[in-house]
This record gives structure tokens, C-alpha cells and sequence, in this order.
């Protein structure tokens, strides 16, 4: 099986601050892979660089086949990205923003009549996509932004925190349907600050301070620190990265 | 008398009842959390509790006074946090201080010695001359939250004060909470995060503008009919699709491994033998205690 994501010390500098330091990991195709860390770690630079929207300054990798340096451009139609901001046009109705943003990845005619079809079957979106988006409660826009983010078909999906704010019952079908892509061969690559949700993911890292302190399955994490929990292990791992200089 | 007290209150937009017929109350020195899903009704009643909203039906009431009658005793009362708390992006932190400190008639003397206090307690003195736009989230909120206590409230209204906040900094929040209460402050927040309402006194749980329950966390837990069992087993679509055709159980992906419900399969043995007979094979089954969690979203009825 080839790996979605490949890197190899990635860094990204801003002047003298070090958003990003020398991170290496490998994510398998099909793999649900939970990209962990505090506000401010680096998390969203990491992600923009595997997306092909920045540049590194050093270090190099491969994302969907392509070259994050060479090939970024084709990086970005082979990936969907859902952001903590649901990107979604208020005025515009759910259907009317999924027609937006399937052209604007290449898609029409009856392909994309078929794709919004098969979107909106899969998350069940029902009447809410005849409704201006501005007008939905937000697990109904945290549904319609992953089906935007999904209609053509990528291969990886990059989820930056897709739950915030959204309570228990819509985050656990969300869930469900994340599974469901990756069941379909879907990578997904997915940032979040609830650790109950990180412990849906196959693997996890952790991110403090521009660089990635731990790497592994849920259950291997928890036990290394032989900590009741995934989030009692992330606190204590970060505050003693802290106390660590 | 209770500190905070909410007796039948109704609020419609047009044809929609947003809140119906909802009480509850909360005394000095406790924690409420007010629990529900998207569109509950949630901010709906916080902002009229803080008289941002005229409501049609019931009364607000905080100690001895009443909301409809002494609005101005109650805002030196009452520390408000709503979801997006307008912070100055421009100004540093002790200028979005100063600024709500104005909003308040605090005096100059007064502020000097509220903010250090305020610095100590969200550790935000080393920042102070930060602009509000170069905070991470964590640092915002406790801004935000800084800024809703400057004018030393006895009571704490806060509507979903940690969204996109990390574990970390969540749980500095709320130590900060827990210090506000154990001083007598009231505390009333609205919160989609179950580990946040297991760290209050009690939570209200309302769906559809409507109380659904309340109690404390213990309480509620043990609201849960039903049994929940955990399974390891390679959860393709083939065993979860095998799974959900089964009567009475309800299957869920739990990471590497799968959560089955059942109301009335109360036994290991009992889902073993279903399990059996469908020649589902898994390496090992227990039972597990539910969760608020899975409280929660019986109660939502799915």
C-alpha cells in the first residue's frame, strides 16, 4: 500500500520564529491519522505546507503522489480541505454552494448533478440544502462544508478542527461518516481539541512547539505514560515539554 | 434564596419557540451547566438572563432582584461572556482591560489593583502588552473571561466559553472557574462538551427549547437505560453493517475498536451468544460503563 502523506523534516521559518521544526511522519492511504496539538503548536502551518498553499524552507515530502515543493499545484486537486471555519457562502443555499464549489474544482453538467446526488445522500442533507447556509444551525454547515470539501472525489481530506463547537450528537455521525470515506479508501488527516474524537483515529501525533513530541496509536500513547486517558496524557506530555525548556 | 433562579420562562421568534417553559436555579458557590444540542435554545436563554432579549412568559431572577424591575442593580451584579466575546484586536491586553474597566466606572486606583489580581489568576502578565490578535485561542478566552470579571460579579453567565480552546488551556479555564466558585461566585455555562459538565455542581440538559432533566453529574449518568459493551474486532463495513442488522443493538466505531448498545442484553453472555450465531467473530468483549456521553445522546433520542 503506498502512504497518502510522506515528510521528511519539514520546517517552515517566519523571520526567526520556527513554526514548523523538522517533522517527519508517514500516514498510510485509507488511515483516519489525528494531527494533535495546543493552540499554537504549528498545527495549521503544517497542514497549508501538505496542501501545497506554502512553501517549506526546508525539507521536503510527498502528499498524494505529488511533490509538496515541485508538483504543489497538483496537490491541490487531489486533496479536500475542510477548515475550523466552515468556508460556505451565507447568501447562497446548501445546494447552490456545492454547485460553487464543485466548479471551482472542475466539475459539471450531470457529473456534478451526480456527485451533489451522492453528497448530500451520504450525510443526508435532505431539505437542509434547499436553505441559505447563513440560516443552518452548525452541524448542519459542519455537514454541508465536509460535503464540499468531498464532492470531487479526493483522494486525501484534510478535516482542521471540523467539530468545534458541535455538539455530541452531530459529532458523533460525523464520525460515522468519516469512517465511511475511509472504508472507501480516503485518507484523513484530521486536527481536533476534543481527545475523545482523537482516540477515534487510528494513529495520533502530538505537536508542541513547532515540533511533533509523540507519535503513535492512541492505546500506545496512553499507556506509555500510564495515564487514565488520552487527555491527561496530552496535558501531562505538554507540560512536561514545558518544564523541559 | 437561590442566586440565580429562572421560573417558566418562554421566548419565541415569530412561530418558533426558541425556549419553553424552562426553570431551573443555581446557588452562590455552584456550577451549572447548560447542555443541549445546536439550536436547543441555549443562547437564547443566556442572552435574555442577561436582559439582552425581551422573553414573553416567566421571571429572572438573581438573589432578591428582579430582572424585569432592577436591571441596573443587576448588571453590577452579573459578568457576561457570550460566544464571541468582542475583544479589541488592536489593543493590547491591558488596554482591552482598561476598556471594559471604563465601561464599568471602575476608578483608576481600583483598576490598578484589579488587574494584577486578574493578571495572577489567568496568567496573562507576562502578555500585557500583547495585542488581543496575537493571542492563541487559549489566551483569548481567558481575556475575554478577565474582562467579563473586572467589575468583581457575584454571578457568571458564560455561553460556550471554550470552543476551539485545546485540552490544555481548557483545563486552566476551568481551574479558574473552579477558584471563582470556590470564593462563592455563581456560575452558569453553556457547554457542548461533556468532560467540562462532569467538572460542574449539575447540569440542565434542554433539546428543542425544552428542560429534558436536570441533576448532578453522578445523577445523570445513572439516567442511562440500557447496557453498553466494548468489542475488538476489525471493524470493516461488512461486520459493522452485521452488526446493525441485529435487533436491539446498536453498533459504533470507537477507534481501533467497536462500542455496541443494547436496551435489554444486559450480559456479556447475551451479546456473545447473538455475536455467535451470526458467526461474527472478535477477539474479546466487556462490558463498559456509559458515559455522560452516551446519557446525552439517549436522551436526544438519537
Amino acid at each position: 500500500m503506498n502512504a497518502a502523506v510522506v515528510v521528511n523534516n519539514l520546517t517552515k521559518k517566519f523571520g526567526d520564529f520556527t513554526a514548523v521544526d523538522s517533522i517527519s511522519l508517514k500516514v498510510e492511504t485509507g488511515e483516519i491519522f489525528g494531527f494533535l496539538g495546543a493552540n499554537g503548536a504549528g498545527k495549521t502551518t503544517a497542514i497549508r505546507m501538505l496542501c501545497g498553499l506554502l512553501l517549506p524552507t526546508s525539507g521536503d515530502g510527498i502528499v498524494a503522489g505529488h511533490d509538496i515543493i515541485k508538483e504543489n499545484e497538483k496537490i491541490k486537486s487531489s486533496i479536500g480541505y475542510m477548515s475550523q471555519k466552515f468556508s460556505l457562502y451565507p447568501d447562497l443555499t446548501g445546494k447552490e454552494n456545492l454547485v460553487f464549489y464543485g466548479s471551482l474544482y472542475g466539475l459539471f453538467g450531470d457529473r456534478l448533478k451526480v456527485r451533489i446526488e451522492s453528497v448530500s445522500e451520504l450525510l443526508s442533507l435532505g431539505e437542509f440544502i434547499d436553505r441559505p447556509a447563513g440560516s443552518l444551525p452548525v452541524g448542519w454547515r459542519q455537514r454541508l462544508a465536509l460535503g464540499a470539501a468531498i464532492l470531487h472525489e479526493p483522494k486525501i481530506l484534510f478535516l482542521d478542527e471540523p467539530t468545534g463547537g458541535v455538539d455530541p450528537v452531530f459529532r458523533r455521525r460525523f464520525w460515522e461518516t468519516l469512517y465511511k470515506l475511509a472504508d472507501k479508501g480516503t485518507t484523513l488527516f484530521v486536527t481536533t481539541h476534543y481527545m475523545d474524537e482523537a482516540e477515534f483515529c487510528r494513529r495520533i501525533s502530538i505537536m508542541h512547539r513547532g515540533r511533533i513530541i509523540e507519535l503513535g496509536t492512541p492505546g500506545d500513547i496512553i499507556k506509555k505514560y500510564n495515564q487514565p486517558n488520552l487527555q491527561e496524557t496530552f496535558i501531562s506530555l505538554i507540560l512536561a515539554s514545558d518544564n523541559n525548556g | 434564596m437561590s442566586s440565580i433562579s429562572v421560573e417558566h420562562i418562554v421566548k419565541s421568534y415569530g412561530d418558533i419557540v426558541a425556549v419553553d417553559d424552562v426553570s431551573f436555579s443555581n446557588e452562590s458557590g455552584k456550577i451549572l451547566a447548560l447542555v443541549g444540542p445546536d439550536g436547543a435554545g441555549k443562547t437564547s436563554l443566556l442572552r435574555l438572563m442577561c436582559g439582552l432579549l425581551d422573553f414573553e412568559r416567566g421571571e429572572v431572577s438573581f438573589g432578591s432582584i428582579n430582572l424585569r424591575y432592577d436591571f441596573e442593580e443587576i448588571k453590577k451584579l452579573l459578568g457576561y461572556m457570550p460566544q464571541n466575546f468582542s475583544l479589541y484586536p488592536d489593543l493590547t491586553v491591558e488596554e482591552n482591560l482598561k476598556f471594559y474597566a471604563g465601561l464599568f466606572e471602575i476608578s483608576k486606583k481600583e483598576f490598578s489593583r484589579k488587574k494584577e489580581f486578574l493578571y495572577e489568576f489567568s496568567n496573562l502578565g507576562p502578555f500585557r502588552k500583547r495585542r488581543a490578535s496575537n493571542l492563541s485561542g487559549g489566551m483569548k478566552q481567558k481575556l475575554a473571561l478577565s474582562c467579563a470579571l473586572i467589575h468583581d460579579p457575584k454571578i457568571l453567565i458564560l455561553d460556550e466559553p471554550t470552543t476551539g480552546v485545546d485540552p490544555l488551556s481548557r483545563r486552566q479555564f476551568w481551574d479558574i472557574l473552579k477558584k471563582l466558585r470556590d470564593e462563592g461566585a455563581s456560575i452558569l455555562v453553556s457547554t457542548p462538551y461533556m468532560d467540562e459538565v462532569v467538572m460542574s455542581d449539575r447540569a440542565v440538559f434542554i433539546h428543542h427549547g425544552k428542560k429534558l432533566t436536570e441533576g448532578t453529574p453522578e445523577e445523570l449518568t445513572a439516567m442511562y437505560s440500557g447496557f453498553v459493551y466494548t468489542l475488538q474486532v476489525k471493524p470493516t463495513v461488512d461486520t459493522m453493517e452485521a452488526l446493525n442488522s441485529i435487533e436491539g443493538i446498536v453498533a459504533r466505531r470507537f477507534g481501533a475498536s467497536i462500542h455496541i448498545y443494547s436496551d435489554n442484553l444486559s450480559k456479556t453472555e447475551d451479546i456473545s451468544e447473538t455475536l455467535a450465531d451470526r458467526n461474527i467473530e472478535f477477539s474479546s468483549l466487556a462490558q463498559i460503563e456509559p458515559e455522560l456521553e452516551d446519557v446525552f445522546i439517549q436522551m436526544m433520542g438519537n
